[in-house]
């Protein structure tokens, strides 16, 4: 089964990090899962900019009409994304409870792929 | 037995073989229904079959074949499930008893709520309908239904797996299993609400899980102290309450209503727990084997109070937490040393970890009654009385009181 998972962080708080501090978390990150590229568990993953680099699209009064920012202002914010093949979500919550990133003080949302016809 | 009877014992048994045959738990529970149909049609004019387990698992998958070829339209589980049903063959149907335990492992999984995880385990191992949980726990039955759909469509879609998790994960797992059998007991246990009947036969279902899992899982030695816990709590369960509904104190109890049998079979399990399980013991372990000095002691006077206080000065370093110091507190009294019970009490009061808690008065207030302080007393008893939420609780300690002399 496939799993997106969803990684969510305070920007302010990652931000406020030193620069080694950061890219030690990121190299962690990149070696947790590369590992696991070779057997097909592992498909990808990537880092998004922060929030305020985001443009909301919505339908209004007709029109697609674009606002700054995010599409709802919360306290942690989603900062990237990764996708795993695992036999079933025990597998995937053992990958995701020993994640870098979970140690570093993120939150990572697990949600399975749907197959199959629109429901 | 009758067959209702037979349905009744056996659904846990018979619908986790279902669901290991048929991949789905609806899928499972459609082909139980269907069976035990049949079986209510047949079994009068043919007789009960020898082996009525087998002969239900069977009959439902062979329903669920049937229901599958007839079905033209496309279902979406349909090659899922006949992709199952092709790989097991007809020898798979002999019920396993890791059948089940895979099933409570599944239904108490930590990517379910725990709500969740005691509807869906009651459900389906302990065979109460929709309608008895929701009354059980005080729900609308449509709510307990949307809850528990929701459930089966989660284990379905996210892919939690039917698997007995492997030995690195099992202790945690099944510290969860085990959060959820007690949860259903106390639930059971607590009568604070609720017909006394229908919460009586939560606490006998706890105690059947209890005992599944001391049955399928012999190595753990926690799981035999749960269901020691269970069983010495449930055997003082006919002196609880008075005809009128007031709680019975421990010690005004009516000892020889004590269930002796389930006495005996608790402090063995609790010995077997203590000599074959971790050091220090586990949780409930200890709370068992408190319970069963309680349960042991043949007077109220002669109970063994500085065993009970060893036993929760060892529990308070293996599982820290201000109600559990407020009971070696009052044990400590009990022993005799009243004055040092009253100092500890007084501690909890003053880091305010309590607050709110009427217990806390209501050990206060006791431990100054004993020691003829009434005046104090009374203003203790008053404090609880603000907080207590339970009606025969709050009647017992208005009577105290009452009984005041000051």
């Amino acid at each position: 089964m496939r799993y997106m998972l969803m990684i969510y962080g305070e920007e302010k708080e990652w931000e406020a990090k030193s620069e080694p501090e950061r890219s030690a978390v990121y190299q962690a990150c990149v070696s947790y899962s590369e590992d696991r590229r070779p057997s097909g568990f592992y498909e990808g993953g990537e880092r998004l900019e922060p929030t305020r680099t985001a443009t909301t699209v919505r339908m209004k009064g007709g029109k697609a009409i674009m606002t700054d920012g995010p599409f709802a202002e919360t306290k942690e914010q989603l900062a990237g994304y990764t996708i795993l093949d695992a036999k079933d979500l025990d597998e995937a919550l053992a990958f995701v409870a020993r994640h870098p990133l979970v140690k570093a003080g993120f939150s990572i949302e697990v949600r399975p792929f749907r197959v199959g016809n629109p429901k | 037995m009758g067959i209702e009877e037979i349905f009744r014992a056996e659904h846990g048994r018979i619908l986790a073989t279902l669901i290991r045959l048929l991949g789905d738990i609806d899928v499972a529970e459609e082909a139980l229904q269907e069976a035990f149909a049949a079986a209510l049609e047949q079994w009068p004019e043919a007789g009960t079959p020898a082996n009525p387990v087998a002969w239900l698992v069977s009959t439902g998958r062979h329903k669920t074949i049937d229901r599958l070829r007839r079905r033209v339209r496309f279902v979406e589980k349909q090659d899922e499930i006949a992709q199952h049903i092709e790989l097991s063959a007809a020898e798979d149907e002999a019920p396993v008893p890791e059948d089940r335990l895979r099933l409570i492992f599944t239904c108490c999984h930590p990517a379910l709520a725990t709500e969740a995880q005691v509807a869906l385990t009651l459900r389906t191992l302990g065979g109460l309908s929709t309608e008895e949980i929701a009354r059980a726990f005080l729900v609308p039955a449509p709510t307990m239904a949307q809850r528990l759909v929701r459930a089966k469509a989660k284990i379905r879609t996210a892919g939690i797996p039917y698997r007995v998790p492997p030995d690195d994960a099992l202790a945690e797992r099944l510290e969860a299993v085990m959060v959820v059998v007690y949860l259903v007991f106390n639930e059971g246990y607590a009568a604070s609400f609720g017909a006394r009947l229908v919460r009586h036969e939560l606490c006998e279902q706890a105690i059947r899980l209890g005992r599944m899992l001391v049955e399928l899982l012999p190595a753990r030695a926690e799981a035999k102290g749960l269901l020691a816990l269970m069983l010495l709590h449930d055997s003082r369960r006919e002196t609880r309450l008075d005809v009128s509904g007031d709680i019975v104190l421990l010690e005004d109890q009516d000892r020889s209503r004590w269930d002796r049998g389930q006495i005996e079979e608790g402090a063995a399990l609790v010995e077997a727990a203590l000599l074959e399980g971790a050091r220090p013991p586990g949780p409930y372990a200890l709370q068992a084997a408190i319970a069963a000095v309680h349960a042991q002691a043949p007077t109220a006077a002669a109970t063994d109070w500085a065993q009970i206080a060893a036993l929760y000065g060892v529990l308070a370093r293996v599982h820290p937490s201000p109600v559990v110091e407020l009971n070696r507190a009052v044990a400590v009294a009990m022993s005799g040393e009243i004055e040092r019970g009253l100092a500890v009490v007084d501690d909890i009061d003053r880091r305010g970890e309590l607050t709110g808690y009427h217990l806390l008065p209501a050990a206060h207030a006791e431990l100054l009654r004993r020691l003829g302080r009434h005046a104090e007393a009374a203003e203790s008893y008053r404090r609880a009385l603000e907080l207590v939420g339970n009606e025969p609780e709050r009647r017992h300690l208005e009577k105290r009181l009452r009984q005041l002399r000051f």
